[in-house]
């Protein structure tokens, strides 16, 4: 290991690393609006936004990020969509992630038992408190293990937007590698920078889901 | 008399290909305890559902005073408030405490305030000994007690009417009767309540009338003495000996056919 | 009416070029698929048993393997083996190589996941009723671990093909690197082919994905 170029480099990483998880959080956290509206949707079985909200999960599934992002970047301002690499690598997270984020709040809501929903309505409360103040809070406790594993995995993904012209993690060690030769440390480096941001969230997550696994509330 | 406080004329209810009631007329009066029994498939639950629209009814009417019940209704939110419904796997909020699984629809539905309803939901649930359970959540209490919180949270409603769908059924049989005592209590009080059960010993002592109900029709209506005491129909005989078990001397039985056929009683 | 850039696909053997392209992607996906079920399903199986050193060992692979990005992965072999050991593996192998290892450590939290997702009462229960302890497997256990096993892993597969798009960034000549020379090639003729070509990429995965993907849900659906 040569440290001398170790520490050379290290504010080169560090900005990739911000980089990396800038666009990853504003990425998860348009997945999940976007996840939340798709399962409202659903939910609530509004016509034609439920069938459009069933084809984009599946669009959005059975595609790779990558070829995602190629065609937004690279294919849509074809036709008049122009957007910086930023902003593009946003909407590719976004338009994956939301699906996944789907899924995981509708297990949720699907675990929450009828009964108490009916239980809820024999109390007198409307469709909406019910769903407010009843069916909402436990469906969301119970999707936490979901939303995290998908935000492990969403960061994960992060490491693709090289191929945008993003100047992330990977695309600092492909440049280094390319310059200097220097594997091992470009290598190292990249792996401790990605353990740096997954570890903490992996951990935090494994956290939250033993608390919710075993009995929801209350302990 | 006075104008019942629950009617219901002529109600059928059928799923897809199935009838489960036929034709049910039933009045209940104002402090009134009916308890219904009937072997287990026979509408029961079905029957205290539709009362309260949880289940759509294809003809007939279920009136709460003079107000209709209609699934699908506007009114609907409203007309339940005055009806509580408590369910045999009790139902709590897993997220919310004790007070505040009472205190939700007593705020939310009915916009009262929280104070006034906090101090009577403490005195329900000194009267029922959980006042100390008040701020523990609904898996840190038993399964008697949970049952106890549920009548409190439907007693906080103020309702006209108290439906019952079975609730000891899932029950450890030491804690039934700490329930069943409260709905005794109840009862004293001159709640008017409607009581699906299968404990005879209990709809005995808690009703003023019994409903028979088999394959969906009503088939007695009667009071407790003359029911359990001189069952007038074959039904309600045949019933009352489904509770009954009785063998032949030890050695005779040769294995589980041999055995003299003990009367189908079911509990669901 | 502005172009779309389809009609590059028309021209000449684009179309069956981008066709190969996907192929190539497939073959290493396929190969990769078949290893890491073998391996993933041995190792599910060992993994459970309590055997010191290899077990911790083991786990940090399967830690080391879940929490890092497959193109990471992907950097290590094709720089670092390159560099370690002087070897000069291709893309194409050192794709093999991670895909193998991601889908082998996957594989075998599935299987490990299924055998454990039966209840002990129902061992037990089979125990009392005198089988013996490979019957209860053979015909108590397996028949329920599988019917949660299969699904997941034909999830597997989905993913480890859409995974595999990512040896583009390591050089190895696929759909979207084959895409890619095609719209250069076309620049001049057809300036919008990027949106028609990349429309098709996107659609051609989509229908390799999707039927595998609604097979799962399907036999979920029906075992669960």
């Amino acid at each position: 290991m040569d440290w001398e170029y170790v520490a050379k480099i290290l504010p080169l990483y560090g900005k990739a690393a911000v980089l990396t998880v800038r666009i990853g959080v504003l990425g998860i956290l348009f997945a999940i609006l976007v996840g939340l509206l798709c399962s409202v949707v659903r939910q609530m079985k509004i016509p034609v936004l439920k069938q459009l909200a069933s084809v984009y999960i599946e669009l959005s599934r059975n595609t790779p990020l990558l070829v995602q992002l190629f065609f937004i970047y690279y294919g849509l301002p074809k036709i008049g969509i122009k957007t910086d690499p930023e902003t593009c690598g946003v909407a590719g997270l976004a338009f994956l992630g939301g699906s996944y984020m789907a899924e995981a709040f509708r297990s949720g809501l699907e675990a929450v038992g009828k009964i108490q929903h009916e239980s809820a309505l024999s109390l007198g409360l409307t469709g909406l408190q019910t769903f407010r103040y009843v069916i909402l809070p436990q469906a969301f406790a119970i999707s936490i293990p979901g939303i995290t594993a998908n935000v492990i995995f969403l960061l994960k993904e992060t490491s693709v937007f090289s191929a945008i012209s993003l100047m992330d993690l990977m695309f600092t060690a492909k440049d280094q590698i390319g310059l200097y030769y220097k594997t091992t440390e470009c290598l190292v480096l990249l792996v401790v920078f990605y353990l740096l941001i997954l570890l903490p969230v992996s951990l935090l997550g494994s956290l939250l889901e033993r608390r919710v696994r075993h009995a929801e509330f209350g302990t | 008399m006075a104008e019942p406080v629950l009617t219901i004329e002529h109600v059928m209810k059928k799923y897809e290909s199935q009838t489960v009631l036929y034709d049910v007329s039933l009045q209940v009066h104002k402090g009134e305890v009916i308890v219904i029994v009937g072997p287990s498939g026979s509408g029961k639950s079905t029957l205290l559902r539709c009362i309260n629209a949880l289940e759509e009814i294809q003809n007939g009417e279920i009136r709460l005073g003079d107000q209709p019940i209609r699934s699908g209704a506007k009114d609907l939110p409203q007309i339940r408030q005055k009806i509580g419904m408590v369910f045999q796997s009790y139902e709590l909020f897993p997220h919310l405490t004790v007070m505040n699984n009472i205190l939700l629809a007593p705020m939310k539905a009915q916009h009262r305030q929280k104070e006034e309803v906090k101090a009577e939901a403490m005195t329900l649930l000194t009267r029922i000994g959980l006042a100390d359970k008040a701020d523990s959540y609904p898996r840190q209490l038993s399964g008697g007690q949970k049952q106890r919180v549920a009548i409190v949270r439907a007693l906080c409603m103020h309702p006209e009417i108290l439906l019952f769908d079975e609730v000891t059924a899932a029950l450890d049989p030491e804690m039934v009767r700490e329930v069943l005592e409260v709905i005794l209590q109840l009862a004293d009080q001159n709640k008017t309540m409607l009581i699906v059960t299968h404990e005879m010993q209990f709809a005995r002592a808690v009703a003023d009338r019994i409903i028979l109900l088999e394959e969906g029709k009503i088939r007695d209506d009667t009071t407790p003495e003359e029911f359990f005491d001189h069952p007038k129909t074959e039904l309600a005989r045949r019933f009352l000996q489904s509770f009954e078990y009785s063998r032949t001397s030890k050695g005779d039985n040769q294995g589980l056919s041999d055995r003299p056929r003990i009367p189908s009683a079911q509990y669901s | 009416m502005q172009s779309l850039g389809l009609e590059v696909l028309f021209k000449g053997k684009n179309f069956a070029r981008l066709l190969g392209g996907l192929w190539t992607a497939l073959q290493i996906s396929l190969i990769s698929i078949a290893i890491s079920m073998v391996l993933g399903t041995l190792l599910g199986i060992l993994v459970g048993r309590k055997n010191g050193i290899g077990r911790v060992l083991m786990r940090c692979y399967l830690e080391f393997i879940h929490i890092m990005p497959q193109m990471v992965l992907l950097f290590i072999v094709f720089f670092g083996t390159a560099k370690a050991f002087g070897w000069n593996l291709s893309g194409e192998l050192s794709s093999v190589i991670v895909f193998s290892l991601w889908g082998t450590a996957e594989m075998s939290d599935l299987v490990r996941g299924a055998v454990t997702s039966v209840p002990v009462i129902q061992y037990e229960s089979a125990m009392a009723l005198g089988l013996s302890r490979p019957q209860v497997f053979r015909f108590v256990i397996l028949p329920q671990a599988l019917r949660r096993l299969i699904p997941q892993s034909i999830n597997l597969i989905t993913r480890m093909i859409k995974t595999t798009s990512l040896v583009l960034m390591i050089g190895v000549v696929e759909i979207l690197k084959v895409g890619q020379q095609i719209i250069e090639a076309n620049r001049k003729s057809s300036p919008n082919a990027a949106f028609g070509v990349y429309l098709t990429i996107f659609l051609l995965y989509f229908l390799l994905c999707w039927p595998v993907s609604l097979l799962a849900r399907q036999l979920e659906k029906r075992w669960g």
